[in-house]
């Protein structure tokens, strides 16, 4: 029966493309099916990446097409790595990323710590930790934005009840000193649930029999967890770190939204500069320059990131 | 100690993405740190070393 549909479909096939596709090698019929996916891959990702290397090298503006292109060599490259500004923006990130990090690895470690632990609602808890991982980070921004309202948010609010400050006498998101505060507390909301998980597979992944064994040789439980558990989720805790490192160095949604990069430059993390300079002054070349300079960053660490996986693996 | 250099002679991957992967992290430091301007103005080329270091070791035998 099926032989006959065979027969069918195969008489159904006009005879020009059948005798066609009939010569072709099964390495030629797998490259028709991977052409496209290489084809939008070269387009989307490989062509964009090789334009912005060489409008790095140009004086090009986007908002002034007609005017020659010159070619600069490496001046906009010079100018960036002696720009105070820039260097600003690079200890705006750099406060941003570590201040992340160590929170979110802190109570993310120690949630995960406590969820491993079995009780009752244990799961509910989980989904309930895990609820603001899942929220776009432009809604995040824009309900923190009223958190950190002075007269009405509730953050000020709870900080006055606990500290007997007057609620409206400080202001997160305007002050130069609070501000950079405000975008760590936020991002640390948002992803500590993301470290979490990770260091939860991680403690999952231990086998009871270790602690059995720890539990016979009579050691604390103190001990068990610096010679035990630490050690055995450190590898996983590393792949967090590094995947948070890279996502933090590209943040812009987030901080977009409830600071804008300011009061001033304050909040102006590395991709909020890198906008401005391409879409507010429009130095196109001068901002590829920086777009780069970033890429090769994110890319040195993501091969780090590839070989701590590797080395996770191999365990 | 002379093992790693033993491995660095002989082109082996693992002391090579070890360089790579130290100057890569020593370039994000100079960029990212508030410290001298000089160490920021050689942050790129420290990473960019490591970065294509890494590229070409990988390709090293274990």
């Amino acid at each position: 029966m099926s032989e006959k549909t065979v027969d069918r479909v195969a008489g159904a096939t006009p005879v020009r493309i059948a005798r066609k596709i009939r010569g072709l090698s099964d390495r030629a019929i797998a490259w028709i099916f991977v052409g496209p996916t290489i084809f939008l891959l070269l387009a989307i990702n490989i062509f964009p990446l090789i334009w912005t290397v060489n409008l790095s090298f140009t004086n090009f503006k986007a908002n002034r097409i007609n005017r020659a292109v010159e070619y600069v060599g490496t001046r906009n490259y010079e100018r960036i790595l002696n720009d105070p500004d820039v260097w600003l923006s690079m200890q705006a990130t750099a406060h941003f990323l570590f201040w992340t990090i160590f929170f979110q690895v802190l109570i993310g470690f120690t949630l995960a710590w406590l969820i491993n632990k079995k009780f009752r609602g244990n799961d509910l808890w989980t989904t309930i930790i895990v609820l603001p991982m899942m929220l776009p980070p432009a809604v995040v921004g824009n309900f923190w934005t009223f958190l950190y309202q002075p007269q009405i948010g509730l953050f000020n609010y709870v900080v006055a009840f606990l500290t007997g400050r007057d609620p409206s006498s400080f202001e997160m998101l305007g002050s130069v000193d609070l501000a950079p505060w405000s975008i760590v507390i936020v991002d640390t909301w948002m992803w500590t649930p993301f470290v979490m998980l990770i260091c939860l597979a991680g403690m999952r992944s231990i086998p009871d029999y270790i602690y059995e064994a720890a539990e016979i040789d009579r050691a604390s439980k103190l001990r068990q967890f610096f010679t035990i558990t630490v050690p055995m989720v450190l590898p996983f805790l590393m792949l967090a770190v590094l995947f948070r490192g890279i996502e933090n160095f590209k943040m812009f949604d987030l901080v977009v939204q409830l600071t804008g990069g300011g009061p001033g430059s304050t909040t102006e993390l590395a991709s909020i500069h890198l906008k401005r300079e391409a879409f507010e002054k429009w130095r196109t070349g001068y901002s590829s320059a920086i777009a780069i300079v970033l890429f090769v960053t994110v890319f040195g660490l993501a091969s780090i990131y590839v070989k701590a996986l590797n080395k996770v693996k191999e365990r | 100690m002379s093992n790693f250099i033993k491995g660095i002679l002989a082109f082996r991957r693992g002391p090579w993405e070890l360089v790579a992967t130290i100057l890569i992290a020593v370039g994000v430091v100079m960029l990212m740190q508030p410290f001298v301007l000089w160490a920021f103005t050689y942050s790129f080329i420290t990473t960019l070393v490591g970065t294509v270091m890494f590229i070409i070791v990988s390709h090293f035998r274990e």
